[in-house]
């Protein structure tokens, strides 16, 4: 399997398999990934981490496959990178990047796509793309303007600058930078702590930001209303309540 | 065992809900199904405590088309002279605003049902589609007219000759959908919507209901006199009274249907 996939209770762990390409995206890997964002999408994984075996966490298009068909890449994202990053973005439960080396191209998108990064060290981050002639795509050109406003992203997409893991921190491109060895466990235990949250909260919570970036404020509140209404009648809510209030009376 | 009803109406007063219920066969407009709901309509049309009707599926699916087993299985001379599609004119009968509450999939005739209702409230999770090509066949219940008028040819071009479909949002922007609900909400919110309309005065929601349909069948002209012969008409009625005194009271009106 070039995509290994294993369950932490609640949490499903994928963990791209192909450390001596440091993880670059075939078909093989894109039909697994498909596959498994289908799994994910079942109610009792209540949150994701990707991440990367080996060196990389991954540097998008293999380019050995590429000279195979040099000019298939339109073909290659409607029929594999598009449907995967639509999935990933649909996914009602949070999805953490547990990045641990370097990201490149489509692998920037694919972190991006994500809700939450987590960057060891050694993690990198170059978008490759312009420097050998292409366009950013994976919705890096989208999750990049949303995540640093215009100005970052177009440097960065165009200078093709490589940035470390402190320089993606400082510019809010992660969330947080660990030490290599404890990437993981710590991811883990940032998914199973929004895993345990009560009721559907955080998978609502994405669905209202997800929105926020296409809606009117009026629109927007109205969402807010009936999802909040959808959120009361869940038994989380009324339990969460219930202990609040003995809690106090106490 | 009797078989279950193909259509489940429940009333809570002053709206009615009227659920297809085929749901293992994804609501196919069978002709026993097409039936039975235009016979729920028009009892439901002629009583006059039910002042708005919403008409849904469940949430996966309002209605995926016409039964394609049946139609496979019938003979075209028999389909030309069933009355099958003719019965579907019946809907243009009922006078009560009629609300589609469409989650999920809605495909073909189950379109087509959803465009020949008033108002669309659709959950983020409908589709809508008219596939028919892709099985040899055509939109024949209303597809090819109504989907051009309540989107414009370009993209009902689009929607017919590819089998794209169109998700809540695009549905939304192109003017096929009233409003877009989140999923949980598909159902409420449409009957949150029937209660309003149901609150109007009801003779003139009628008049109006006519007015807005002739609109796509007549010529300006034609439609402002209809228009206005319309008007007229609710303003004879008591309720206009009703409701003018109540407004400049400042008070709630109270409907009498006269």
């Amino acid at each position: 399997m070039v995509l290994d996939v294993t369950r932490e209770q609640d949490v499903l762990v994928l963990t791209l398999n192909r450390p001596e390409a440091l993880n670059a995206f075939t078909v093989e890997l894109h039909e697994q990934l498909a596959a498994a964002l289908k799994a994910a999408a079942k109610p009792d994984v209540r949150a994701v981490v990707v991440t990367g075996a080996g060196r990389g966490f991954c540097v998008g298009q293999d380019l050995d496959e590429v000279q195979e068909q040099p000019t298939g890449a339109g073909e290659r994202l409607r029929r594999f990178y598009n449907p995967n990053v639509l999935a990933l973005r649909a996914l009602e439960k949070p999805v953490f990047a547990a990045i641990n080396g370097p990201t490149a191209g489509a692998g920037i998108g694919l972190a991006l796509a994500c809700d939450v990064r987590v960057a060891a060290r050694r993690a990198s981050f170059v978008p490759a793309f312009v420097a050998i002639g292409l366009v950013p795509d994976s919705a890096a050109s989208f999750f990049t303007v949303e995540l640093l406003g215009y100005a970052h992203a177009f440097e960065w997409m165009t200078s093709n600058r490589k940035l470390d893991a402190e320089e993606a921190l400082a510019l809010g491109l992660v969330a947080e930078v660990v030490d290599d060895e404890a990437l993981l466990e710590r991811t883990l235990e940032r998914a199973a702590r929004l895993a345990s949250a009560p009721g559907e909260a955080v998978g609502m919570t994405k669905r209202l930001m997800a929105h926020a970036t296409h809606a009117r404020l009026e629109q927007q509140l109205e969402l807010e209303r009936q999802l909040q209404d959808a959120a009361t009648r869940h038994p989380a809510y009324a339990e969460q309540v219930a202990a609040f209030l003995a809690k106090r009376s106490r | 065992m009797a078989a279950a009803p193909f259509v489940l109406v429940e009333r809570e007063l002053p709206i009615a809900t009227v659920t297809l219920n085929r749901p293992r066969e994804l609501n196919a407009l069978s002709e026993p199904l097409v039936v039975a709901l235009m016979t729920a309509l028009s009892e439901l049309d002629g009583d006059r405590e039910v002042r708005a009707i919403v008409l849904g599926g469940d949430e996966h699916v309002f209605a995926a088309g016409a039964d394609v087993k049946q139609m496979a299985a019938t003979d075209p001379i028999d389909f030309a002279f069933s009355g099958y599609v003719e019965r579907w004119d019946e809907l243009r009968a009922i006078a009560t605003p009629l609300i589609a509450a469409v989650s999920g999939f809605c495909l073909g005739g189950g379109c087509e049902l959803a465009m020949a209702c008033d108002l669309v409230i659709a959950s983020e999770t409908a589709q809508f589609g008219q596939p028919e090509t892709g099985v040899g066949i055509i939109p024949g219940a209303g597809g090819t007219q109504r989907l051009v008028r309540a989107i414009g040819k370009a993209k009902a071009m689009d929607v017919i000759l590819t089998g794209r479909r169109l998700d809540a949002w695009e549905a939304e922007r192109a003017g096929l959908v009233a409003r877009v609900v989140a999923r949980e909400a598909w159902l409420r919110e449409a009957q949150a919507v029937a209660r309003t309309v149901a609150a109007q005065a009801p003779i003139a929601q009628r008049l109006a209901k006519q007015a807005v349909d002739r609109a796509a069948d007549v010529g300006l002209a034609a439609g402002l006199q209809l228009e206005r012969q319309a008007l007229y008409l609710a303003f004879a009625s008591a309720d206009a009274r009703e409701g003018l005194t109540a407004f400049v009271e400042r008070r709630e009106p109270t409907w009498s249907w006269t």
